[in-house]
């Protein structure tokens, strides 16, 4: 199956020639993304405010300064995804013929654009490769997602700024991890080197700016090469899967994990590999729209059941499915791939400091003390 | 693989509501396409998606089997937002219905088995899609034994054919809960009921559907009289939006009910979470 943005990844050769790499200083960023915006609409991080520390994406317009050296807050998730979708419009239109009948008309709400995402990191477009097996792999196909997924590339920053709540190497990446991207964004001194890594990624090169200097293709191959030897987190989600049946029913250990949740559900909005979604309609006169929004498994309503029945009544049991779902379900589900991204968000967003590798740690104990 | 918009329902007119009990109805809805309508093919039990536009959508069984294919049924019961508005229908309204989702009964198990239903309530509503397609293939099954109760006989859905049943070669156990004037057929709670009538395990497949409680003691039930978890079948249900395995919330660990159910058999379930 075609897999957008996929690219040569680990295989891209390290071209030594300067043709298919661009140097931008620093001071010419702004300019490089205007030139570029003229080829393709281009989201980039800025912050939200002067005095506000949070990072967010957005389209890139003239007199934006991308946010490059801190990780988003907010993932580039709704580019592809967006917080509110329109999936259909729908009419009630009374028959000419037979005014006494009313029929409906309904329009599938379809079309995305190509976008380019400047300056995400290697784990915001990992957490596609979660959405596109659940969406994409079937047995339905959810095409709303497919046509944006294939039509956004990304131009991925090599990560230099992990802090302690960063976990990437634990779960099968890393901050020089290529896979996924279409173009690979070095910070060297004075700016950035920039590469192409697909086919589709290539031909913007050029725009960015001039060839670098053989002094700067060394910096940034130095620089790769450190960040691809970095270990970033010390989490073994190994024994998770066996740790979650064990673990299961133990209330007093989910109890103890999540006493202090608040039940906010910001964990999974900064989440890159939650994609869970509700489904309403909107209305007004005659006509309205079925449009999907993010939604939370940390919300009561998310499974309460129209006869007053929840499946998961308190917050332990819809914090066992968020710890299980991506740690355990997923990769049951879908051939060991973890749920996760190691980005870290989640317990750096989280206002009561909870922190999902010591809960995952927690039940791996569990699974080792059996064995 | 499925190519098209599996969120995009099929309009559909509503050809009659017939009025169960106090909150329940029966909606009768005819696809508009003749096409679709006539190529529409699904197994008993397997679900549909019903909209309400511009009021949403619910998850309901097909309620009428594929051997009788004049109209697609859906039995409603009156409790949320959606099933207000459906209960407020009249003939001739336009829905919305996706449809088949889910997995439906393994017909093949269940050929040349007798067969013993277990329905409470508005349980009896998935339940009945399959009785009426063994009774319109008869020559397939052994015994079917029917055990159907409601809180009082107000609360039985269905009444209206409960003699086609009968002569169509069904065993009908009618119970409610409580003496009521005029009820002539059983009195006493369903795992009561069948304690009562005991049918025997050998070469039986016992389907079951109802409110949760009734399950829990009929499955002890069922045991006692000697049923293994395989020779037992249950429907269950969820809150769900996409129905086809996507927007996450009909979960048990890494089955999706919409998906990989609603059917399931006991051994099944027992392998599952238990986070019904």
């Amino acid at each position: 199956m075609l897999r957008p943005g996929r690219v040569k990844n680990s295989d891209v050769s390290e071209d030594e020639s300067m043709s298919g790499k661009a140097f931008i200083p620093q001071d010419k960023l702004a300019q490089a993304l205007e030139r570029l915006k003229e080829k393709i609409p281009v989201w980039v991080p800025v912050s939200q405010g002067a005095d506000l520390w949070g990072v967010e994406f957005k389209p890139f317009m003239p007199g934006m300064e991308p946010v490059m050296d801190r990780q988003s807050t907010a993932l580039p998730k709704e580019v592809i995804f967006p917080q509110v979708q329109t999936l259909m419009t729908f009419q009630y239109v009374k028959d000419p013929e037979n005014p006494a009948q009313v029929e409906l008309k309904l329009e599938e709400a379809r079309g995305a654009e190509e976008v380019l995402v400047f300056g995400a990191r290697p784990c915001d477009v990992r957490g596609f490769f979660t959405f596109d097996r659940v969406f994409m792999d079937g047995p339905f196909v959810d095409n709303y997602y497919k046509e944006r997924r294939e039509k956004t590339l990304f131009a991925v920053l090599v990560c230099e700024e992990g802090d302690d709540a960063c976990f990437c190497s634990s779960v099968g990446s890393g901050p020089a991890d290529k896979a996924g991207s279409d173009l690979w964004i070095t910070p060297v001194e004075g700016g950035y080197v920039v590469e192409g890594l697909s086919e589709r990624g290539e031909p913007y090169v050029q725009l960015l700016g001039e060839p670098p200097s053989e002094e700067q293709v060394a910096a940034a191959l130095k620089i790769q090469e450190e960040a691809s030897r970095r270990k970033v987190g010390d989490l073994d989600p190994s024994g998770a899967v066996q740790g979650q049946k064990d673990r299961f029913e133990d209330r007093e250990f989910w109890k103890s994990m999540v006493n202090q949740c608040l039940s906010c559900g910001v964990c999974t909005y900064v989440c890159p590999t939650c994609y869970c979604f509700n489904i309403t309609d909107e209305m007004r006169h005659s006509h309205g729209e079925r449009m999907r929004s993010w939604d939370s498994c940390m919300f009561a309503g998310y499974t309460h059941e129209a006869s007053g029945h929840n499946p998961r009544p308190t917050k332990r049991e819809r914090y066992r499915n968020r710890v299980g779902h991506k740690f355990s379900y997923f990769p049951e589900k879908y051939d060991g791939m973890i749920a996760c991204c190691g980005c870290g968000r989640c317990i750096r967003s989280c206002p009561v400091s909870i922190d999902i590798r010591k809960v995952v740690e927690n039940l791996k104990e569990k699974a080792d003390a059996r064995a | 693989m499925h190519a098209h918009n599996p969120y995009l329902p099929e309009v559909a007119t509503v050809q009659e509501i017939i009025r169960e009990t106090h909150n329940i109805c029966t909606l009768r809805v005819v696809l508009n396409d003749p096409e679709k309508m006539k190529n529409f093919q699904f197994i008993p039990g397997q679900v549909g998606q019903l909209s309400v536009f511009g009021v949403g959508e619910s998850t309901f069984v097909i309620n009428s089997p594929p051997t009788r294919m004049d109209f697609l049924q859906f039995s409603v019961m009156r409790v949320g937002e959606v099933t207000q508005r459906i209960h407020l229908l009249n003939g001739g309204d336009q829905v919305g219905v996706r449809a088949p989702l889910g997995n439906g009964f393994p017909l093949e198990d269940l050929k040349g088995r007798d067969i013993l239903f277990v329905g409470g309530g508005i349980g009896m509503a998935p339940l009945r899609t399959l009785l009426l397609f063994m009774l319109d293939n008869r020559q397939d099954y052994g015994d079917i034994t029917v055990i159907y109760g409601a809180r009082s006989p107000l609360d039985l859905c269905y009444s209206y054919e409960f003699q086609e049943w009968r002569s169509g070669g069904a065993n009908l156990v009618l119970t409610v809960d409580a003496e009521h004037p005029q009820w002539q057929e059983r009195v006493g709670f369903v795992p009561t009921i069948l304690r009562e009538e005991s049918p025997s395990p050998h070469n039986r497949v016992a389907l079951v559907c109802g409110p949760p409680i009734m399950i829990k003691f009929v499955l002890f039930g069922l045991k006692e009289l000697g049923f293994e978890d395989d020779q037992i079948i249950s429907t269950l249900e969820k809150r769900m939006k996409c129905g086809v395995g996507i927007c996450g919330r009909c979960n048990m660990g890494s089955k999706y009910v919409c998906l990989d159910g609603p059917v399931f058999t006991c051994t099944q379930l027992r392998e599952m979470v238990p986070e019904l």
